[in-house]
């Protein structure tokens, strides 16, 4: 697994801890929701890099209280064709306002990036070998969108009338 | 009609160059059959039963004389010279080739058009009422929001992946002609007492192996708020519509399992938050620069009516009976829409060659207001805008060309999906079926006598041919290998829609014709008059005598 952070290619210096596994005091841990939940003390005691992984049928409003708390959301796509998780980073960004990392784990594939990128997902664990310009060149592929979404960017529907202001500002 | 501006065909040029890229990946290997599959389906490429399928959309059934050329070009050159027109107001062709499906897609782009989510799990092309902009009885032209949601929906990144398909249909008169009761959402433009436009908003209407009639979640919805109501209603399906069978991933089984109220309940509080946090709503001008493209055409200031006209409808009995049948009244005095049939005796519905797709396109320049089209979920094509005083000429040119059958509404205006003939999860065939129908009632004067009837006909359960709201639906089915074929009455698609019910024990394919037959005939025994049409009558007295007649006595 390679991972994607903020469109370049990064190192992973989260471990994905299994259940039974003991935390590392100096290992940013990735945790399942029902770890995270049967003891969240202790695991706030043990570390201080935390982030949750949410599979598909775990909705964000079980750690919505939790977010402060968490660096990193990571969303899961059993399947490429399983869309929640798009809606769960959505949540995460618009509604809760969570502002770490929220990455893409599972079935990630190129031609999903640009849809992940304009949910609200920052992170992704891709197949190895995929690089840095290769991911670009995914989501540069199209560069226009006609509807709002989590990112910034701004709509064709925007732009559109930007444009004829900018036009009338200039005459 | 909506033109293209310069972000419009930018963005569907960057996405052909994509999806060229996609088809470059998938010749050379570097990507496997399954991950292509969803991309290539997401760009309207099927892979059927001896072919592949390409579905183009038609935005809404709305396309003007130069993208009707284009399609023809893309029929004689790629195709083998002709292209289905299907329910969903869209155009396939059934023999692209795959490494050719690319270019076919610039040759659309070219000409403003797109195959885009034509398939796959996500919103499809928005269906409306076919004589949108021309019905006597409409309150606002639904093209407007058509082409909104057209927008909205396209590449929508947080429902690319839904359960399943996903279809909206919209009608903005008061008869509803878009079947909006059996689509996933259903709105129907209204006005309140206030005066203001919006929507009622219905849900969870469909049909395949559970068919079900739409509920309504919302009365009114201000029509300012579509977009982010719509938004409510897919994020709520998208997170908790079924994935864990196919057969139960619609949202009318999450309508069905949640109940209305509960659901409308989810919906309308997740659209309340919504609105507290985004703006997902189009802004104003650019509804008003959408509105500009759907203004009404020139219309001249015309008589009621045309005397030649009418002289030639006493003097020429065959241009008199296509009128009856096949002309629509029109809000605007002295112009009427008409209906192209693509239903001829013993014909494919739905086909037409390049030839006859060139013709209509010249006859739109010469005799269509802004050269527009339509086509309709009953799979044929309309001219919108036309003069009382260009029938004859109109007429002339379309019988000639084996496009002026005056079947418009009669029982061999049949819907029919392709079935076993080129689908591949068909039962049984459809179109042999439907051409023996169509024969057996040849004579048009009969027809005519036996009146309105909407006969439909689906190759398996999944009833892309509407039969569970045909007024005689058939369904095909397999028996034991062999093909076989069912028999529903009383199904409607219009304001009082209904799913047919089943008469009882299946037929085989010529039995189905004769039962067919047997139903006609006993609706042409028992109706109180020529004014009784076919549907009333069979509410008055039940479907209790057509079985007596279908079965023997015992079965009713
Ligand atoms: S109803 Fe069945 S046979 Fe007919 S087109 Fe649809 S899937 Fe194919």
């Amino acid at each position: 697994m390679a991972l994607i952070k903020n469109g370049t290619l990064a190192a992973d210096i989260w471990h994905r801890y299994d259940d039974d596994t003991p935390l590392q005091a100096d290992i940013p841990a990735l945790v399942s929701l029902e770890r995270w939940q049967a003891e969240r003390e202790d695991i706030l005691a043990s570390t201080a890099d935390i982030g949750v992984v949410l599979r598909a049928d775990q909705h964000p409003d079980a750690i919505t209280g939790d977010l402060p708390r968490l660096q990193v959301v990571a969303l899961e796509f059993p399947a490429f064709t399983d869309g929640r998780a798009y809606s769960y980073a959505r949540l995460l960004r618009e509604r809760l306002g969570f502002e770490g990392e929220i990455r893409a784990i599972g079935n990630v594939l190129r031609d999903q990036y640009l849809f992940m990128q304009r949910t609200g997902f920052d992170a992704f664990e891709v197949k190895d070998g995929v690089t840095t310009r290769a991911f670009l060149a995914a989501i540069e592929e199209v560069d226009l969108y006609y509807q709002a979404s989590a990112d910034t960017a701004q709509t064709i529907w925007q732009r559109r009338h930007t444009t004829e202001d900018a036009s009338a500002a200039a005459a | 009609m909506y033109r293209y501006d310069e972000f419009d065909a930018r963005f569907v040029k960057q996405r052909v160059e994509q999806y060229r890229g996609q088809v470059a990946r998938r010749l050379s290997g570097e990507m496997t059959e399954d991950e292509f599959k969803p991309l290539r389906l997401q760009n309207g490429l099927y892979l059927q039963l001896h072919a592949y399928m390409l579905r183009v959309a038609i935005p809404y059934g709305t396309l003007n004389a130069v993208q009707m050329r284009k399609l023809a070009h893309i029929a004689r050159t790629y195709d083998r010279g002709y292209g289905h027109f299907t329910t969903r107001q869209n155009i396939q062709y059934n023999w692209p080739k795959l490494e050719d499906s690319a270019d076919i897609l610039d040759a659309l782009a070219e000409v403003e058009m797109h195959a885009i989510q034509t398939s796959g799990n996500c919103i499809r092309n928005t269906t409306a009422d076919a004589y949108a902009g021309a019905a006597a009885d409409e309150i606002e032209d639904p093209r407007v929001w058509c082409e909104i949601i057209r927008q909205w929906s396209t590449l929508h990144p947080e429902f690319a992946f839904l359960p399943r398909k996903f279809k909206i249909a919209v009608t903005g008169a008061a008869q509803d002609r878009a079947a909006i009761r059996v689509h996933d959402i259903g709105l129907a433009i209204k006005r309140n007492e206030a005066g203001e436009i919006g929507f009622e908003v219905l849900v969870g209407g469909g049909q395949g192996r559970t068919p079900m009639i739409a509920k309504k979640i919302r009365d009114f919805l201000p029509k300012d708020y579509l977009l982010s109501y719509l938004e409510a209603i897919l994020r709520v399906y998208n997170m908790l519509g079924r994935r864990d069978n196919k057969y139960k991933a619609r949202i009318k089984i999450l309508v069905h399992e949640t109940g209305t109220e509960e659901l409308t309940r989810m919906i309308e509080e997740e659209w309340e938050a919504l609105r507290r946090v985004t703006s997902i709503d189009i802004p104003p001008e650019e509804v008003k620069r959408i509105e500009a493209y759907f203004a009404p055409p020139a219309f001249e200031t015309l008589a009621d009516t045309n005397v030649a006209f009418e002289a030639k409808r006493f003097e020429d009995k065959a241009f008199a009976q296509w009128v009856r049948h096949n002309v629509k009244p029109h809000r605007v005095p002295g112009y009427v829409s008409v209906d192209i049939s693509l239903k001829p005796v013993g014909g494919i519905p739905g086909d037409a060659t390049d030839a006859q797709m060139d013709l209509i396109a010249d006859l739109t320049d010469c005799y269509a207001l802004e050269s527009e089209i339509r086509v309709t979920h009953q799979q044929n094509l309309v001219l919108p805008h036309v003069k009382q005083s260009d029938l004859y000429a109109l007429w002339q040119a379309l019988a000639a060309a084996e496009l002026a059958t005056p079947n418009s509404g009669l029982i061999s205006d049949i819907i029919a999906c392709p079935g076993l003939d080129y689908c591949g999860l068909a039962n049984a065939r459809s179109i042999p079926v439907s051409q023996a129908i169509s024969n057996r009632f040849a004579d048009l004067e009969q027809q005519a006598h036996i009146g309105p009837l909407e006969l439909k006909i689906s190759g398996c359960i999944n009833a892309c041919g509407h039969h569970h709201v045909g007024h005689i639906g058939i369904l095909g089915v397999d028996r034991k290998g062999e093909e076989h074929y069912q028999l529903t009455l009383g199904g409607r698609p219009d304001n009082e829609a209904a799913i047919g019910k089943i008469t009882g024990p299946g037929f085989s394919a010529d039995g189905i014709v004769d039962a067919v037959e047997t139903v006609v005939r006993t609706y042409l025994n028992i109706r109180l008059s020529e004014a009784e049409p076919f549907i009333d009558c069979l509410s008055r007295v039940g479907a209790d005598p057509f079985k007596e007649r279908l079965y023997g006595e015992k079965a009713a």
